[in-house]
Formats: C-alpha cells, structure tokens, sequence
C-alpha cells in the first residue's frame, strides 16, 4: 500500500516533526481515516465542490496552441476556472470541511504566491472558522493583489520575515505556531509535510484526475497519451497524475522550474537537481548545500519557488512512472505569452511551465497523439510580475 | 556507564545544562564560553549545531543560527570546535541538531566523528522515536545517547515509547512551543512532569522557556535537571562571555 502504515512512499515521506505535533498527528490521521469512508463526508464535499467551487472543471480542447505546435492534440484541464483561481480550493474545502468535522475553529495556512492563501481564506469565510495566513515578506510584496483578497475575506495575513522570506519561510512559521497552538487546525496546501498530509491533499486534488479521465474518455474514447503538469510541492501535478498511475500507457511528465537555468544554481528543482534529505517533517529530494543547509530557490514564478516536492514525486521519479523535466524563467514567460494569443487564456507563471514543455513536446508527435496539460491556474495574480519582466509600465 | 549517565549518578545534585550555538557570536567566544560553563558548574554542556530552518525555535535561537550560519559554521566545524572543547573540558557534550544535516553527513560518519570528537549525546528536536531507528541503532553501537524529548501534548502511550527508547536522559519540553525565554513558566508544567515522573524511571530535565535562578530552582524541585539556552544566547550577543559565568553561576547557586 502507498504510502504505506508510517507515512512512505517507499523511501520517501514519513514524520519528522517535534513530539508536541506527534499526537496532533495522530489525531489528524484518525479524523481522515474516518472521513475517508465516510459518505456524508465525501457527499458534502462534491456537493460544495459543484456549488462553491465550480467544478467540474472543463476539458478543453486547445485547437489554436495545437495549431500552433503543428503536432500532437492538446487539451487544457481547466484548473484556472475553478473558484479563487486554481486548484488550490479543492484541497482547501476538503481541509475545511475536515476541520469543521474535527471540531477546530483556528485555522492557519503558509502561501506561496497568495493561490492557496486565498482558497483558504474562501473556505473558512464559507464555513465561519477563523483563517491566519503565513506569507513570506518577499511574496506579500510580489503578491500584494492576494493578500488584499485575503483580508477582505477575513483572513489575517501575518509577513514572514526570516530567512528568505518565501515559501520555505511561511512553513517554518506556520509549523511554530502550530507547535504553540497544537489545537489549532494546520490546513497544509500542498502535497508536502509530514503524514498523512502528502496523501490526504493527494486525495483531495485527484478530483482533477477523476475528472479529466471521465472527460477525455467521453471526448475522445481514449486515454491519453501524456499528462504534462508543473511541479512545485507538486499538488495538482499528484492530483491529475494519481487516478491514471495504473494506465502506465499514459505518460506522466512534471516539469520544475528551471528559474534562471540548471547550471546557474539559482532554481527551484529539487527533482532535477536535488539530493535525498529531510524538510518540513518528510523525507524527498531537496536543494541542499554541501553541509546540509537547505539552499534559496528561485523562480519566476511564486508558486514553484520551494526547495523541496512532496515524497510521492520523489518516489514516482526512483520508480520511473513519471519523468520530471525542467523549464526555465524565460521559457515560461514566452508560453506564457503565447498561451495569451493562441486561445485568448491567461495561464498563472505556475502553469506555465507546463505549457512551455507541453507545446515543444507536441511539436515531435504525431497528430494522432494526446497531451492534456493541467491548467492549474489563472493568471490574474501575475499582471505585475510579468509586465516587469517584459519592461512594461503599468 | 556513560558519562552523562554518570551526571546523575550523584545523590542530590541537580544537572544544570546550557545549550550554545556554536560559532555564536564568534568559534572563539566558543571555545572561550564552554570551560567557563564548566567552572561555574555546569554539569553538561548542548552545542547547537545550526540549521537554515530551525522550526523548533523562537527568535532568539533562530539569530543565533542564521548568524553562525553566515560565519561559515558547518557540521564539520562544530565537530572540529567540539574536538578542541574534549581537550579543555571533562563534563559531557552532546550536540542539539535537526535531523537533516545529519542525515546529509551520513549517520554512520556523523556518529564516528561524533566519537572522535568526544561527544557524549545528540538530541535531535525534529526527529521522533518512530522515525529514529536508524540513528539509534549505530549510536548505541558506539556509546553515544540519543536523548529524545516529551511535551505536554505526549499521550501516556508516548511517554512509555520514549522511555524505552531514549538513552542517558528524557528531555522535558515545559510548554507547547518554541525555544525562547519567558516571564514565566507555563501554567501546567508540573502537572506535566509529575504525569511523566509516574510512568518512567529515567532522568527528566526540563527545558524551554527556563531563563532565571528562581525558575530552575522551582523546575529542580520535580526534575533531575534543567536546560536554558534562549537566555545564554542573548547574554552572549555582544561577544563578552563574562556576564553568562555569572549567569552560570547564579543559576548553580539556585539549584544546590
């Protein structure tokens, strides 16, 4: 079974955590154990997922972009258009709901680029809990737009200022005050952390999967060909690939950021470039220097910028079922772009990453072939950063 | 029997244990600052091997971490640091870490250099008993004690895990969370201690949040020992190492 009784995926996962959060933790497997067969619970959460969230989700099918490559069909998995902006509210509502059930009322959160900030801030407006976000300071500057979308749902957004000042930052604080309020709901949002949360968040975000198959098979009588997603934690990469990991004709690509190249050591790809360690209470690849040290990231993107992956990556990787690529800054920002004129759609810098390796890949196959890229986001949040990066004033 | 095992061995005597970050704020203010700690009485010494993300620790130690960290301080160093300090002083040493620069130095290496350099102990915050196996096994097979530690989160399941598995002491976390000096202690500690006093037999010393004489003597009434780190810290800001002798010092007077 993966992962199995102690948290891992083969070598990878685990709980390495404080022994003040060992209890919580057994706490909050007990509460998903029952919750995972529970059908009311499940109920409510599709019911929230139509209603609140949007879902499902389209597939799309991207006839200007497949023009474009002149090759293989693409479809986009349209992540972007659930509600908050991405994908990041699947994995929310089902924490919330969860929360709720375990009878928590203070919930606290990290974010990255402000996307599962937000979905979180969502979530506990929808369901009346108190909602504290943990934001790098370095982001609340880059991501100013969120975290104004997250106090006006009431949320209390608190600036990170150790460290780097990312997302690695806001966990660390989050964990802190995790450890000082052990009572307190801590609603992870990615597939990273320790037990149970890689697979518990997995579980939530599948949902993309489940449906992208129900809807390629509808559209096309066929499964795929490849699944191409970006890769940061890797949550809605895990999420589109898990309900296909048993089709091994489907291919499954997940693409890092390359930042500013491989070779210029300033990246976030840990998969690419990484080793074996131990960060925020899970064993995976991470970017570490020669001491041990968890090294600075960079990417463009905010979402991507973290120096570590959720375990079952790591284990997908050894056993070869999936292929981790990398995309740089630059590549990003061109498909970024071109997502733009091909099919009038704004991809969040996340996402595109996956556009960029997607449309060089549909260029070699054949017209026969199907790739579905998981959109996970919007774009929205990026006007700012992208305007600067190609010199435009606003 | 091992040398902190000997510590409390001695009828009455409560153990008094300062944690340092090494190489804070400088390797020589180290090497100066542990015999200091040694004369003034105390009974074992925590180097605090420093990590780019201490998430067990309040401000003051994550400071001294960063700051050791952009002096270049490495595993390796404090290894070196340590190795001197065996030459100067006999009490035992134990490193306080987390788990990941260990494991990237290699746990098998990491525990013979830990023997080369005469370190008695480890006690790793972020590394539970589920997931120490591994380290416990070649630690005990070279005679260092892996220390693991309690909170007043511990179920009484837990508190029998961790007696059965920690080696030459338990370490008492006072207060759910992170390292740093407090006004007072937490509202519940003793109800914690006694809890843990009923169900193990092993030394208990207490720490977090442990910052004055009078603190420790009232710890020292339940516990076999007290640790204060946060407060040496920020007493060594400035480099003289004087003012912590006389902390030292005070903290002893309390405890005897």
């Amino acid at each position: 079974m993966i992962p199995d009784a102690r948290g891992y995926f083969g070598d990878y996962g685990g709980q390495f955590v404080p022994e003040t959060l060992m209890p919580v933790l057994d706490e909050l497997t007990e509460a998903y154990t029952k919750a995972k067969d529970d059908k009311d619970f499940w109920r409510q959460f599709e019911t929230l997922s139509r209603d609140f969230s949007g879902r499902p989700t389209p597939l799309y099918f991207a006839r200007g972009l497949t023009q474009h490559g002149g090759g293989a069909r693409i479809f986009l998995k349209r992540e972007d258009l659930a509600h908050t902006g991405a994908h990041k509210i699947n994995n929310a509502l089902g924490q919330g709901l969860l929360a709720k059930k375990m009878g928590k009322r203070r919930i606290i959160a990290e974010t990255g680029a402000g996307q599962h900030g937000v979905a979180t801030a969502a979530v506990c407006a929808m369901l009346g809990l108190d909602c504290i976000v943990y934001m790098g300071e370095e982001d609340v500057r880059r991501q100013s737009l969120n975290v104004f979308r997250m106090r006006l749902m009431g949320a209390e957004v608190r600036p990170v200022s150790s460290g780097s000042r990312t997302l690695k930052d806001a966990i660390n604080e989050a964990i802190r005050d995790w450890v000082t309020n052990p009572d307190t709901y801590y609603l992870l949002g990615s597939v990273v952390g320790p037990a149970p949360y890689p697979a518990m968040v997995r579980d939530f975000q599948s949902v993309i999967g489940r449906e992208a198959k129900e809807q390629i098979l509808a559209q096309e009588k066929r499964l795929p060909d490849y699944i191409v997603a970006c890769v940061g934690g890797g949550s809605n990469a895990i999420g589109i690939f898990y309900p296909f990991l048993d089709d091994k004709d489907v291919k499954l690509v997940g693409v890092e950021a390359a930042g500013r190249g491989i070779e210029s050591g300033q990246h976030a790809a840990p998969l690419m470039a990484g080793t074996v360690g131990v960060l925020h209470g899970t064993k995976s690849y991470i970017l570490q220097d020669d001491s041990g040290q968890i090294r600075e990231t960079h990417s463009v993107s905010a979402g991507l910028d973290y120096p570590g992956v959720g375990p079952e990556h790591s284990y997908l990787k050894d056993s070869r079922r999936a292929q981790y690529v990398a995309v740089t800054d630059d590549q990003a920002l061109e498909s970024f772009q071109l997502l733009c004129q091909t099919e009038g759609i704004v991809p969040a810098l996340e996402s595109a990453h996956a556009i960029y390796h997607a449309a060089q890949m549909a260029k070699s196959l054949d017209k026969e072939q199907i790739i579905i890229i998981n959109l996970s986001g919007r774009g929205d949040k990026d006007m700012d950063i992208v305007a600067k990066e190609l010199g435009v004033e606003l | 029997m091992s040398r902190i095992a000997s510590v409390f061995s001695q009828s009455g005597r409560k153990a008094l244990i300062p944690y340092i970050t090494v190489g804070y704020p400088t390797i020589e203010a180290t090497l100066k600052v542990v015999p200091l700690l040694a004369q003034n009485g105390a009974d074992i010494v925590e180097l605090g091997i420093p990590f780019s993300d201490p998430l067990a620790d309040g401000v003051t130690i994550q400071r001294s971490s960063f700051h050791a960290l952009k002096n270049g301080v490495s595993p390796q160093l404090c290894l070196d640091v340590a190795k001197k300090l065996r030459e100067k002083v006999d009490i035992p040493l134990v490193f306080m870490t987390y788990y990941n620069p260990v494991f990237h130095y290699g746990l098998e290496p990491f525990c013979s250099a830990c023997v080369g350099a005469g370190i008695d102990g480890l006690i790793i915050p972020d590394l539970p008993p589920q997931e120490g196996g591994s380290l416990e096994a070649i630690a005990r097979k070279k005679d260092i004690d892996l220390i693991y530690l309690l909170a007043p989160t511990s179920t009484e399941e837990r508190i029998k895990l961790v007696a059965e598995r920690s080696r030459g002491f338990i370490y008492l976390v006072s207060v759910t969370g992170v390292t740093g000096a407090r006004d007072r202690l937490p509202a519940d500690w003793e109800v914690f201690v006694s809890r843990v006093k009923e169900l193990v037999s092993q030394p208990l010393c207490v720490g977090f949040g442990i910052s004055t004489p009078s603190q420790a003597k009232r710890v020292a009434r339940l516990a076999d020992g007290v640790i204060v780190g946060s407060r040496i810290i920020q007493l060594m800001e400035s480099g003289d190492i004087q003012p912590v002798g006389e902390f030292i010092k005070g903290l002893r007077e309390a405890l005897d």
